[in-house]
């Protein structure tokens, strides 16, 4: 390699990694508390407690959790029900003044589903955890802080390239995984920063870009909306405005019999930013492990409950799904989630030893100037 | 350019190979449980280990 090619390299990494390098410090300690986010909860005792009743207990159907979770907000309508695997007794309900309330300021709780008991779920609406999750996820600056952090992001993976480039001419005389420890603890640092780069290349890479992907996850979801959902609703577009809608009774059966072999993940209400102003969207997952990230809405036609549309699954919005776990780290244990904190602190070394190099060199060249 | 080549893949095998390893790691555990979920531990612990191993150095 040229030393002109180097030195264009070295600027394009020096430049986007001091750039996006504050950002991803906040990112990398935000997130580490979110991986245990689950078990933080349990610790603190802010994880929702379900009752245990007698094996076989008749669960409610959906329409009479409606009712109780009105009762228990009145005022407010339903947005979404969520289910979650490892809770086969209890169901989200998320609830708003209005069903196109933004999600920041709907409510979350959960209903027992054998007794339609409400159990408040504090980290979903509140507390440390909300803290850490918003300042990860938009800064509190909703849309244009999730763009501005999806730019970053953006940057940290040219400076992940840009800094692969680099490796080789700087280690062109080394071995793998040589630590000069014994000459300056410059070039101890450096050599940590080129080894431990490389070898989390492949994670970080993952993680940063499926967060760009979750970044930009508002965008996705609007290119849904004027896509794949304008078209399935379009012969309800000069439809007058339901005044009630029907039962949500069997919207579960309706949608298992439309999509056979899939689970449900979700149901979103008429009127949210999942559905249509005259829909009830379900939307089925996929039974397998690999595909029950991916999602496919069942429409509902909410006064007659007749199924308007099975949809298809854009690429995106499965580029959206599987981008989750990938982001996250959940779906591989304990042990995964212990990996994926190591890894998250190796890359906060990385950004402290990058910056570092960068400040050291600065000061010498300074000196020779003079 | 032939000295030049051999260069790279002295420098770049082993990284590739560490690539490869976690790319595996990440991808199993999306496949399965149990083996699958082993799969992944190994394919991300190995990076974690080699960094670990070089902080250590002194």
């Amino acid at each position: 390699m040229k030393s002109k090619t180097i030195r264009r390299w070295s600027f394009i990494h020096t430049w986007t990694s001091l750039i996006c390098t504050a950002f991803l410090l906040m990112l990398a300690l935000t997130g580490l508390p979110l991986i245990f986010s689950h078990e933080i909860d349990h610790l603190l005792g802010n994880a929702p407690q379900v009752q245990a009743l007698p094996e076989g207990t008749p669960q409610l159907d959906l329409q009479q959790l409606v009712q109780a979770a009105e009762a228990h907000r009145p005022g407010e309508v339903m947005q979404y029900f969520g289910w979650e695997e490892d809770e086969p007794n209890a169901v989200y309900a998320i609830m708003a003044a209005t069903a196109g309330t933004e999600p920041n300021s709907s409510h979350t709780f959960m209903l027992d589903t054998r007794t339609g008991q409400p159990i408040e779920v504090p980290s979903a609406n509140g507390g440390f955890m909300m803290v850490m999750l918003r300042l990860h996820v938009d800064m509190f600056a909703g849309l244009p802080g999730k763009l501005l952090l999806a730019f970053m992001g953006t940057l940290f993976v040219l400076a992940i390239i840009s800094g692969t480039v680099l490796y080789l001419p700087f280690m062109r005389r080394n071995e793998f995984a040589s630590v000069r420890t014994d000459k300056s603890r410059r070039l101890r640092w450096l050599d940590l920063h080129n080894l431990i780069g490389v070898v989390t290349l492949t994670w970080a890479l993952v993680v940063g870009v499926t967060g760009v992907i979750s970044a930009c996850a508002d965008l996705i979801i609007d290119a849904w909306r004027n896509d794949s959902l304008s078209a399935m609703v379009e012969p309800y577009r000069n439809a007058p405005p339901l005044t009630r809608h029907a039962p949500a009774t069997h919207l579960l059966e309706i949608a298992h019999q439309a999509a056979p072999g899939m689970q449900p993940d979700f149901i979103a209400f008429p009127g949210t930013r999942f559905s249509s102003e005259h829909h009830y969207a379900v939307f089925m997952k996929g039974s397998t492990h690999l595909t029950s990230h991916l999602l496919t809405p069942v429409l509902i036609d909410a006064s007659t409950l007749d199924v308007t549309a099975v949809g298809d699954r854009p690429w995106y919005m499965n580029a959206m799904g599987m981008s989750q776990p990938l982001h996250f780290g959940d779906y591989g244990g304990m042990p995964m989630k212990i990996l994926w904190a190591a890894l998250d602190l190796l890359t906060i070394i990385v950004l402290g030893s990058g910056l570092y190099l960068w400040w050291v060199r600065r000061t010498v060249r300074k000196e020779s100037a003079r | 350019m032939k000295p030049r080549q051999s260069n790279f893949w002295k420098v770049f095998s082993v990284p590739l190979a560490i690539g490869l390893v976690s790319a595996t790691g990440l991808f199993a555990a999306l496949l399965g449980e149990g083996a699958w979920d082993a799969l992944s531990w190994i394919g991300l612990g190995i990076p974690v280990w080699i960094s670990v191993r070089g902080l250590l150095k002194r």
